[in-house]
């Protein structure tokens, strides 16, 4: 079952964009995600996906590109980082409005500036309220693995709206790791056909896309759009259970790891999340109830899940590799907050820090210097400080 | 948890230090193990500085730091020995291997004090007599695999075999002069 290999989390995501073969690929190369199209165009020369390559000339075109054949009645996907996705910010709106399920392979890099190509959450994060669901990967299978899934869930009728399906750029971007790919016409079967109710090319029901929307109806759409979002929790969670069933593995909204008698736990996303599971598994072995709670799906954000899972903590630390600039705490850190508080959970202690900015590495000393933390405030009951900074000098 | 063999590469742009840690994952992905190979980005310059990474391991690996107390460091440009702090953080238990026609104890002044095992390859010679050309991946894979002794060496010479009529499809001419490299590196490597 399954195919054993090594891919780095470039070439996993665009041999799944391969074996989706979608009707249009439109995309403008930036580090680290240009290996993607890069790779992909290799298929379109061979032959070996029916996909329509679009060589925009920047981001803004490249969105509105999947737009516009998404709009048509195709299958559009696209790959960008940092700084092109900021440039495809208004059309990103534009897509979620329109409730065009395209699919974006993000690969996070610190949104400059300071110019910088490493890894960090500030791109994908600015663009949280656009309105696309955004999944997190924690490694190449999980890139992959969400990647063949995002077509499922976004297309779904009551859902119509946008995926982002995000990894660390070069952490697991440009990591060659062991994979376990899925069989071609499994991937086939699975993704199936997208056949919209409505769309620009059926000459059968004409429509307009994009049109003037003022006081009369706007506000409807918007909320709309909204209850879309919420309707996807429950797709993400069936279209994941049927993965599941054809591959064995087991996604959810988030992944709990160790966190059955855990006394604190750290909640971060992404490939630092590998590196907690590793000092997760050290404090185990010297008998200290560690774990560690990973958000796979960040929009539309788990919040009675989350919340649940989190109340039976003396002590949480939310991990975020982004700044709000709030002089408050990170986006990940307000909203488990915020979920916390609108359930009505005041037991666990929750901390912040901000880490790993423009690809600071993240070592696994640091991820202790977390957990002591944490275990010195589950025994005091004390927090001296909310906000901080991991890893950083000062 | 199972034994992590981590190396730590230190090459210069273009020489191939990165494609020689992905063979080495390459290599050890076909005997059956977990592997990571992954490069330190920095700024992308002919001549300058760079670090690649492995992890090897018959477990899952999880983490996703780079690398600071390798069991094995691989200088693939022995210029570097003078400019960038090669041994900080490795095992004394470990080794260094450094492509250089000198041998270990004309090398082990310039490690700072480092008591392991220090091994030399002259990869320039191997690669011209069995390539025609300075290719230094090749040979320096061999010394790292029989100095490290992840893979069982008659294992890996037989999968290198399969590996190199693949990648050279289209110039099988140059399959029986990586072979020959590969060996005479694994005969040739000082310092065992």
């Amino acid at each position: 079952m399954g195919i054993r290999e090594r891919l780095s989390g470039n070439e996993a995501t665009a041999i799944a964009m391969k074996q989706i073969n979608p009707d249009v690929v439109a995309a403008f190369p930036i580090t680290p995600s240009t290996e993607i199209p890069q790779y992909f165009s290799t298929f379109v020369a061979d032959g070996v996906v029916d996909t329509e390559f679009i060589a925009v000339e920047s981001e803004h075109s490249a969105m509105s590109a999947c737009i516009g054949a998404q709009a048509a009645g195709g299958r559009a996907m696209t790959a960008t980082s940092a700084n092109g996705l900021a440039y495809m910010w208004e059309a990103l709106y534009i897509a979620a409005s329109s409730r065009l399920p395209i699919v974006l392979a993000a690969v996070n890099r610190a949104l400059s500036g300071p110019i910088n190509i490493h890894n960090d959450h500030s791109d994908t994060m600015g663009a949280r309220d656009s309105g696309w669901i955004q999944i997190y990967s924690e490694n190449n299978q999980e890139a992959y693995d969400n990647m063949l899934m995002a077509h499922r869930i976004g297309e779904h009728p009551d859902v119509m709206l946008p995926v982002m399906v995000c990894q660390d750029g070069f952490i697991t971007s440009h990591a060659i790791e062991n994979i376990e790919l899925v069989e071609d016409d499994k991937v086939k079967a699975f993704v199936g056909e997208y056949k919209p109710e409505q769309y620009l090319l059926n000459k059968e029901n004409p429509i307009s896309v994009g049109p003037l929307d003022l006081q009369m109806h706007y506000f409807e759409h918007k909320r709309q759009q909204a209850q879309a979002m919420a309707n996807a929790k429950k797709v993400i969670l069936e279209v994941s259970e049927e993965f599941y069933k054809l591959t064995g593995r087991k996604y959810g909204l988030f992944e709990e790891y160790k966190t059955d008698d855990a006394d604190v736990v750290i909640v971060v996303m992404n490939s630092t999340a590998g590196t907690v599971k590793y000092v997760v598994d050290q404090y185990r072995e010297k008998g200290i109830k560690v774990g560690l709670i990973k958000p796979r799906v960040f929009r539309p954000f788990p919040v009675d899940e989350l919340a649940e899972a989190l109340s039976k903590f003396k002590a949480v630390a939310v991990l975020d590799k982004a700044d709000s600039f709030n002089a408050a705490g990170g986006p990940l850190f307000t909203e488990v907050t915020s979920a916390l508080f609108t359930k009505g959970i005041f037991g666990p202690k929750v901390i912040n820090y901000i880490f790993g900015l423009g690809g600071r590495d993240v070592k696994s000393n640091d991820i202790e210097v977390v957990y002591e933390k944490l275990l010195e405030i589950a025994s005091t009951g004390k927090v001296d400080s909310v906000y901080n900074y991991l890893g950083v000098r000062e | 948890m199972g034994k992590v063999v981590e190396i730590r590469w230190h090459g210069r742009g273009g020489q191939g230090a990165k494609t020689a840690s992905l063979l080495l994952a390459d290599a050890a992905f076909n005997t059956g193990k977990y592997i990571q190979g992954f490069p330190e980005y920095g700024p992308e310059r002919m001549g300058a500085p760079i670090t690649a990474y492995n992890r090897i391991s018959d477990e899952k690996l999880t983490i996703h730091s780079n690398i600071y107390e390798p069991d094995y460091v691989v200088v693939v440009d022995d210029t570097l020995l003078t400019s960038v702090d090669v041994t900080a953080g490795l095992k004394e238990d470990g080794a260094i291997i450094v492509n250089t026609p000198k041998s270990p104890d004309e090398i082990r002044p310039l490690l700072k004090g480092y008591k392991g095992k220090v091994c030399t390859i002259d990869a320039r010679t191997i690669s011209i007599e069995t390539l025609g050309r300075y290719f230094p991946n090749t040979p320096m894979l061999g010394a790292v695999v029989k100095v490290s002794k992840i893979m069982d060496e008659k294992e890996f010479l037989e999968d290198m075999v399969e590996s190199f009529k693949h990648k050279f499809a289209s110039k099988p001419e140059v399959v029986e002069g990586n072979i020959k490299a590969l060996e005479r590196s694994m005969q040739e490597v000082k310092g065992l």
